[in-house]
């Protein structure tokens, strides 16, 4: 299974057998709301907090995947997620909704893919059968958070990113009919001395840089390997800055070949300033608008890098730099299994 | 950064960030100065209009009519911040509309409402000077410095 320092080859091909999209008014109005399962139209959820909607969206996002798919509740081993609210409350709480044996996870944007290549790792070896893997987030909760309140009237540089408000889970199975995960590399963190919470894409780049080098590297492959390369949520800074530095580096990923779910999931005209962010940002994107796409044949083999600063407001106060971490799963449909 | 700060960070570390710093986007200065002062201009004039029409209309004189200016601003800005419009103009304006007396409100507001679901103690209460409270802190201590320069000097300066 392990090839090389941080990459894992899944021999046992585990499966993704459904998934659960879930998100807000804001993402209703953006460019992919077809790929979303559930789409609300208030970010409260009629809840009495923030904290609490969005432990209703996690909640929704697995009961959607569970019943997708053609198993029970009480088949699924394991819940693996995180959020990015103080002590992970939301996903602790919708893992109590659920009563799965539970995994709490954080690693903030990136907890996504960090979730995702856990859950095949544990098939793998033949830990589980089925494991719900699932983040999620919302744009009120993190922005009271880690910036302001959100009807605070300070004005955001072209740099800061808009935290999507939604949810997203893959149901991973042992064997069935899906898109299965064959690899993952997990990341190291990477500290280039960044310290503006406002540009997080920039602190972000190089970690999703050092990352895909590893993971090609490892696997022995080249970048035509893969039909498509998706980054997290680099956004607009991030992504050229990545593109560039990997070109520089010696790997041609063509300017098409390497998508951002932050540049995938709102329209230009939405006031989100260099793109989206949050774990859900690469979750929903993911599991709905890319698997949807691969599993209609447009293509067969994906690399999702999932990118994460790793920073709490008291590291940005104590004037830390933000560290960042990246990690890759590799995705490929079932057509070109052997 | 500081200088001081960027010399303990590693080469490559520098070089990414010059690298960086290179493809991200700026804040558009001029506009943002241009905004910043017709929104600013904009929300002076009102308060202007406020203070002439309780000059005219009330008992208030040039010097009085202050107190009740400020206050109506602050309630406009309530409403504004409760229907969630005031964090839009602030997007477009800045400084614009953070520092006229309307921004100080907001500030205050804005934390008010966001903190309502930790309760009315600790959390609107713990919590209402959390961005203006800086603002107060060292404006009462700035102040305290400007008298006690002014008090020494008119004191024992001989003037």
């Amino acid at each position: 299974m392990l090839i090389g320092h941080q990459t894992w080859v899944f021999d046992n091909k585990p499966v993704i057998l459904a998934t659960g999209t879930v998100g807000g008014p804001f993402e209703a109005n953006g460019m992919i709301p077809n790929d979303f399962d559930l789409l609300h139209d208030n970010i409260w959820l009629k809840q009495a907090s923030f904290e609490k909607a969005q432990q209703a969206l996690m909640e929704e996002a697995c009961q959607i995947a569970i019943k997708k798919s053609n198993i029970e509740k009480e088949q699924v081993q394991f819940f693996i997620g995180g959020d990015l609210i103080n002590q992970i409350t939301p996903t602790s709480f919708a893992a109590n909704t659920l009563g799965t044996p539970y995994f709490g996870l954080f690693s903030a944007c990136a907890t996504s893919m960090e979730s995702l290549a856990l859950s095949a790792a544990i098939i793998n070896a033949g830990g589980a059968n089925h494991i719900l893997s699932g983040v999620s987030s919302h744009n009120a909760s993190a922005e009271r958070q880690f910036r302001y309140p959100t009807e605070y009237g300070g004005q955001k540089p072209p740099t800061a990113q808009w935290t999507v408000t939604g949810a997203g889970c893959a149901l991973v199975g042992k064997e069935g009919e899906g898109p299965v995960i064959t690899s993952a590399t997990i990341g190291k963190i990477v500290d280039m001395g960044m310290t503006d919470p406002f540009n997080m894409g920039g602190a972000m780049a190089p970690a999703a840089v050092e990352t895909i080098e590893a993971h090609l590297k490892e696997r022995n492959i080249d970048h035509t390997y893969y039909d498509l390369i998706i980054t997290g949520d680099l956004a607009q800074i991030g992504r050229e800055v990545s593109l560039d530095l990997l070109h520089k580096h010696g790997i041609d990923i063509p300017e098409e070949k390497y998508v951002d779910c932050g540049l995938t999931i709102y329209r230009e005209d939405q006031a989100v300033l260099a793109g989206a962010s949050g774990p859900a940002c690469s979750a929903v994107v993911t599991y709905g608008h890319f698997l949807n796409r691969l599993k209609q044949g447009e293509f067969d083999r994906i690399l999702v890098v999932a990118t994460g600063a790793l920073h709490s407001p008291l590291s940005i106060y104590q004037k830390d730099p933000i560290p960042c971490i990246a990690h890759a799963v590799s995705i490929e449909s079932g057509r070109d299994r052997k | 950064m500081t200088d001081k700060k960027k010399k303990k960070l590693p080469p490559d570390a520098l070089k990414y960030q010059a690298f960086q710093q290179q493809r991200e986007v700026k804040r558009p200065l001029l506009k943002n100065c241009l905004k910043a002062f017709l929104v600013g201009g904009f929300i002076c004039l009102i308060g202007q209009l406020i203070s002439t029409f309780y000059i005219y209309y009330f008992n208030f004189t040039e010097q009085t009519a202050g107190n009740p200016t400020t206050a109506t601003l602050i309630f406009l800005t309530m409403l504004l911040t409760g229907f969630g419009v005031y964090d839009r103009i602030g997007q477009f304006a800045g400084a614009g509309s953070a520092v006229p007396v309307t921004g100080f409100g907001n500030a205050v507001i804005s934390a008010a409402i966001e903190h309502k679901t930790e309760g009315f103690i600790l959390g609107v209460g713990g919590n209402i000077f959390k961005i203006a409270g800086p603002v107060i802190v060292y404006g009462v201590f700035s102040a305290f410095i400007v008298a006690l320069i002014k008090t020494i000097i008119l004191e024992w300066g001989g003037f």
